[in-house]
């Protein structure tokens, strides 16, 4: 069995997250090392799905140095992205689609 | 590969031979538009919006109008402005560059202000023919590199691809500038530990620290919401990316926009302006940042982009390097390399790095760019203020 799925790639051996390579929709079923998680919702390309469990204030590591804090408990296999974690530096400034800051 | 380049008075060689029509203040703005139509690919546009003085802006304009892919300059001047014409025309005028200033209010209006400017060009351009030609060697080169529109595939495919390219280019004598401080918070203690001197170390820390005040103060860091639609989540993540561009080699010194590296190798440029915030954000836009490489001696520009920027440059050619195959089946026609290929598994970063290397040859030897194609041209300038670097930050 191959421990990541091809749709991910894992950038350093000690990274919390795996990064999309493609769109994948919700209830597919992605493979994370041991694990087979179904995803609760859509992700698009270049967006982070969690490797490991984090608990918040965990550093979210990704080419293998911290990207920043968890701010909620994160399960293997959760999108991992403006509402689970935060900026240690500057918040992050972000529109939705309403037009609303988010 | 044969690269001719054009030879000016100081040694340096251009690898194009451009008419600049630069205005001093945004009143003169139309009136160089119209003089620089009449040769749409010759003529380039630039120019400095404000009316109050400001060193910087001086001092970019400067180099700007002596860089080596400019043949001749013609000032445009409204006639009241700050803009200290005299000592512009005086510093082309010493580098051997034609050059002529054009003050509208002493010269009958708009309309007789653009006869006198084409005329002019027309002249320029014809007189660019006979420019001196030299060999030119990629240690000859200053390559700047940028992204713009990042998201979360610019990090594993443009940006390091672009690295590997920065690395050979390095090790050829070439001399590579990476840029945006405020886009390296986070990576100070991996990007320090680079530094060819224990003192540089210390400096390189300090500009990126000074980066993470000076956005802290204005409230928002060098993030725009398209990122985030793209995956990155947070400053250092995004600056962790950027970083990739730099490549592997050492980091011989730390410039400021205009400051002449001295000699090969790699340079980051501190873009966030010294002293206490004032004028805003440091870089409003992307072009600001290829317009201070290019200030500091820059003959092209690398330019990863994952959203999909279409903007080239006045003077200085632009390479865009597309870092996600869907960016790039949308916006193929303005991307010269696609990197996509590494998301999408068909390359590696090492043959996309070579595609890279082999177009920066190109390029240099007269290949126009996508953008170069396009008639992309744009141009920004705004006010900044900086202190000079300190003794450290150069190689000995």
């Amino acid at each position: 069995m191959p421990d990541i799925d091809p749709r991910l790639i894992i950038l350093n051996d000690h990274d919390t997250v795996a990064v999309v390579r493609c769109a994948i929709d919700a209830g597919e079923k992605v493979q994370i090392g041991d694990a087979v998680v179904t995803l609760m919702q859509a992700v698009t390309m270049g967006h982070k799905l969690a490797r490991a469990s984090m608990q918040p204030g965990d550093k979210v590591l990704k080419y293998g140095v911290p990207i920043g804090s968890a701010t909620t408990a994160i399960a293997v296999g959760d999108h991992v992205h403006l509402h689970n974690m935060k900026s240690d530096y500057t918040p992050t400034y972000a529109l939705t689609e309403t037009g609303d800051i988010a | 590969m044969t690269m001719q380049g054009y030879l000016r008075a100081d040694g340096r060689k251009g690898i194009r031979n451009q008419v600049i029509v630069a205005y001093l203040v945004e009143c003169a703005h139309h009136v160089a538009r119209e003089i620089a139509l009449l040769d749409r690919e010759k003529a380039h546009v630039i120019g400095f919006p404000g009316c109050f003085p400001n060193p910087y802006a001086q001092k970019m304009m400067e180099r700007l109008c002596t860089h080596p892919n400019v043949g001749a300059v013609l000032l445009v001047s409204l006639g009241c402005e700050s803009f200290n014409r005299v000592q512009l025309e005086r510093v082309v005028a010493d580098s051997g560059r034609p050059v002529e200033t054009l003050v509208i209010q002493k010269t009958g209006g708009t309309k007789s202000a653009i006869e006198r400017g084409r005329a002019f060009v027309a002249d320029a351009v014809n007189t660019l023919d006979n420019t001196p030609r030299a060999p030119m060697e990629l240690s000859d080169l200053v390559i700047g590199t940028v992204c713009g529109g990042s998201d979360g595939t610019s990090g594993i495919s443009g940006n390091p691809a672009t690295g590997r390219a920065f690395d050979q280019l390095v090790a050829a004598g070439a001399t590579c500038i990476f840029e945006e401080t405020g886009e390296l918070i986070g990576c100070e203690d991996i990007m320090a530990s680079r530094a060819a001197t224990p003192e540089l170390a210390i400096e390189l820390r300090a500009s990126v620290e000074k980066a993470a005040r000076y956005y802290a103060e204005l409230g928002y860091g060098s993030f725009a919401s398209g990122n985030a639609d793209g995956g990155l989540s947070t400053i250092e993540e995004k600056s962790m990316g950027a970083y990739a561009k730099s490549g592997a080699s050492p980091i011989s010194g730390l410039i400021k926009p205009g400051d002449i590296p001295p000699k090969g190798g790699l340079y980051l440029m501190d873009v966030v302006p010294d002293g206490p915030v004032q004028f805003g954000f440091p870089n409003i836009s992307d072009n600001a940042e290829i317009v201070e490489m290019m200030a500091s001696g820059a003959h092209m520009t690398i330019f990863v982009t994952g959203r999909g920027s279409v903007v080239g440059s006045a003077i200085s050619p632009v390479i865009k390097v597309a870092a996600n195959p869907d960016m790039y089946e949308r916006l193929h026609e303005d991307m010269d390399i696609n990197a996509g290929r590494i998301i999408s598994g068909t390359a590696d970063l090492e043959t996309v790095g070579a595609e890279i290397m082999d177009l920066v040859g190109q390029v240099a030897a007269g290949e126009p760019t996508k953008s170069e194609q396009l008639g992309h041209q744009e141009f920004i300038l705004t006010y900044k203020s900086f202190e000079p670097i300190g003794p450290a930050c150069l190689p000995a």
